[in-house]
């Protein structure tokens, strides 16, 4: 049991219908099963599409599931009401990849961050102003910026602003849906740095999406690899980057860009995506897959525990 | 630096729009100020001066009742100016209502407001107009409503549109996952980014409604005489267009002003508002 668990997930959405034809639907999270700890970062990486936000805005209750269930301290989040539901958007919150996207161009950067303060109640007017700067000076801004406008910040300001309103409520699992991929490689690293040390203080578990390998290698204690709205492999960090297992998990590792090249042949992945509208049967990665072999285009492979970890394939 | 003060800035760049807002500013001070500054009373009948050319002490003429036409016209501003506003105003609260009602909640509240909106656009709203004239006598009054409620539909589908897409936005989805309620997404976040747009329609629509209540006026369906309306000093200029040019001539023109500014400010408004242009400006 972890701070939150996630049992057998499925989140499909209708298709539009042609006439006459039968109701297709995109699976785009399709029974996913894992559960983060407490004060632990848990990474999910995978392709575009493979689910990835869909599993985020989930998880904060954003959209209901098409089944299956996600329980945050003993409740199913999905039969939370109310005062109940208050006190869940309480302890998760997001960040979102796009910092553009993500503050509300007419509130200005106090009213941003006030706002879930006020909701909450959680510190009375008069302690309100102090409250905002503490958590602009967490973030590393400044107090003299709190009635100006997000238009007027950088990405990498406004994704600092998104972090100091995550963190007004003092949640328990920060949500992170690629963080740093809309910003520059040196604000990454700044961005990556404030994220890691509130996990270090505040002890705040993570759920951090991302494609980018390297930063989930660092900052990771857990990572799943999603494929197609599936899990595929599901170990602990270091395990799964010294040594992947599944054919997905090796081929995405080695198409990640090294700052020293080893002169290690690349196995780049050949053909896109198959749609999650029409997902291959067997294994789904099999039209893809290098080691592909007799069942892998029949049977679907169960996400089964192999050596302390979780893999679904047919070779192990 | 506050956006409104950048919009100002934007705003004021455009010099036709510019041009416009000083001449709708000036039509808003003349329709204020009626009382106090037109020459003679706008109803009083003076019959030895019927239809007297414009000359010094009537500059825009008298008309065929001896009455002055620029106090005519001052006074006939405030009703067109006074029926832009209410009916616009009566259409955007509406169109708001419908329009995020529609948006936010989506689903079958959607569908029905729609389907409701596309009943009501099927009218022809002069018809219409027409329609409840023939039952309720033309007042001012009148004239505003039904402009009012069978011009909000163009805004609902606007708002609904803004809803829309607002609605799924990271910000929205961050607010709602910071525990704020629909009433505070609605009017904190969706709302207030929802609103440019309709500025933009809203002045448009200001000119639309005065060319409308002109019309009305002018084909005797509007305000009734010897209330002034600008369109019903064109009737009388309609009727008397051989010998008394400036009868037509000055309503026609301020009509046109009124109608013609609008539309620059609404354009202006439009480019300064549109946020795609901003960020370019403080290079």
């Amino acid at each position: 049991m972890g701070i939150i668990d996630v049992i057998d997930l499925k989140k499909y959405f209708p298709v539009k219908r042609k006439a006459f034809a039968k109701q297709e639907w995109l699976k785009a999270v399709d029974g996913i099963t894992f559960s983060i700890k407490d004060g632990a970062v848990f990474a999910l990486v995978g392709e575009s599409g493979s689910g990835k936000s869909t599993v985020a805005r989930l998880i904060l209750r954003l959209s209901l599931p098409t089944s299956g269930s996600i329980v945050f301290q003993g409740d199913d989040i999905q039969k939370l009401r109310r005062d109940s539901l208050l006190q869940f958007r309480k302890s998760v919150q997001i960040i979102f990849q796009d910092p553009f996207a993500s503050l509300n161009p007419r509130m200005t950067v106090f009213d941003t961050i006030s706002e879930p303060l006020k909701i909450h109640k959680i510190v009375n007017k008069t302690d309100l102003k102090d409250r905002v700067i503490s958590l602009l000076e967490s973030v590393g801004l400044q107090a003299d910026i709190l009635n100006r406008y997000p238009h007027e910040f950088s990405g990498g300001q406004r994704q600092r602003i998104c972090i100091a309103r995550a963190l007004a409520v003092s949640p328990k699992i920060l949500v992170a849906d690629e963080p740093l991929s809309a910003l520059d490689v040196s604000i990454q690293a700044q961005i990556l740095n404030i994220l890691q040390g509130l996990q270090k203080q505040s002890n705040i578990s993570f759920l951090f999406i991302s494609h980018d390998l390297r930063v989930v290698q660092y900052f990771s204690d857990e990572v799943a690899v999603m494929y197609l709205g599936k899990i595929v492999e599901h170990a602990g960090t270091n395990d799964l980057f010294s040594r992947p297992f599944h054919p997905y998990t090796v081929e995405l590792l080695s198409s990640a860009p090294r700052i020293k090249p080893d002169g290690r042949k690349r196995e780049i992945l050949k053909g896109d995506v198959p749609s999650p509208i029409d997902i291959p049967p067997g294994c789904p990665f099999h039209p893809r897959c290098p080691k592909r072999f007799d069942p892998c285009d029949r049977i679907m492979p169960e996400l089964k525990e192999t050596k302390g970890r979780f893999v679904s394939c047919h070779l192990y | 630096m506050k956006l409104s003060t950048i919009i100002i800035k934007r705003f004021s760049k455009n010099k036709l729009a510019v041009t416009g807002f000083c001449t709708v500013l000036f039509l808003l001070l003349t329709a204020l100020l009626a009382p106090f500054i037109s020459p003679y009373d706008p109803t009083t009948i003076d019959i030895n001066n019927i239809l007297s050319p414009p000359a010094k002490n009537h500059i825009f003429g008298t008309d065929e009742l001896g009455r002055d036409v620029l106090s005519r016209m001052m006074w006939g501003s405030r009703i067109s100016l006074q029926v832009g506003f209410m009916a616009v105003g009566i259409a955007i609260l509406i169109g708001i209502i419908v329009g995020a009602l529609a948006g936010y909640y989506g689903g079958i509240v959607d569908s029905i407001l729609m389907r409701f909106v596309d009943i009501m656009l099927t009218i022809p709203t002069l018809f219409l107009i027409l329609a409840v004239i023939a039952i309720v006598e033309p007042s001012i009054t009148v004239i505003m409503v039904v402009i009012g409620i069978t011009s909000w539909m163009g805004i609902a589908r606007l708002i609904r549109a803004e809803f829309l897409t607002l609605k799924e936005r990271d910000f929205v989805l961050g607010a709602k996952s910071s525990g704020a309620g629909n009433t505070r997404i609605i009017f904190r976040h969706v709302l207030p980014n929802a609103l440019a747009p309709v500025f933009v329609t809203a002045t448009f629509r200001i000119a639309g409604a005065i060319l409308l209540e002109s019309g009305l006026s002018f084909l005797g369906l509007g305000v009734q005489p010897p209330t002034p309306s600008w369109g019903n000093i064109l009737t009388s200029g309609k009727d008397n267009i051989e010998i008394a040019w400036w009868l037509s001539f000055y309503p026609g023109i301020a009509i046109l002003m009124a109608a013609l500014s609008y539309n620059l400010v609404g354009e202006g408004l439009r480019d300064a508002l549109d946020p795609r242009l901003w960020g370019a400006e403080e290079e």
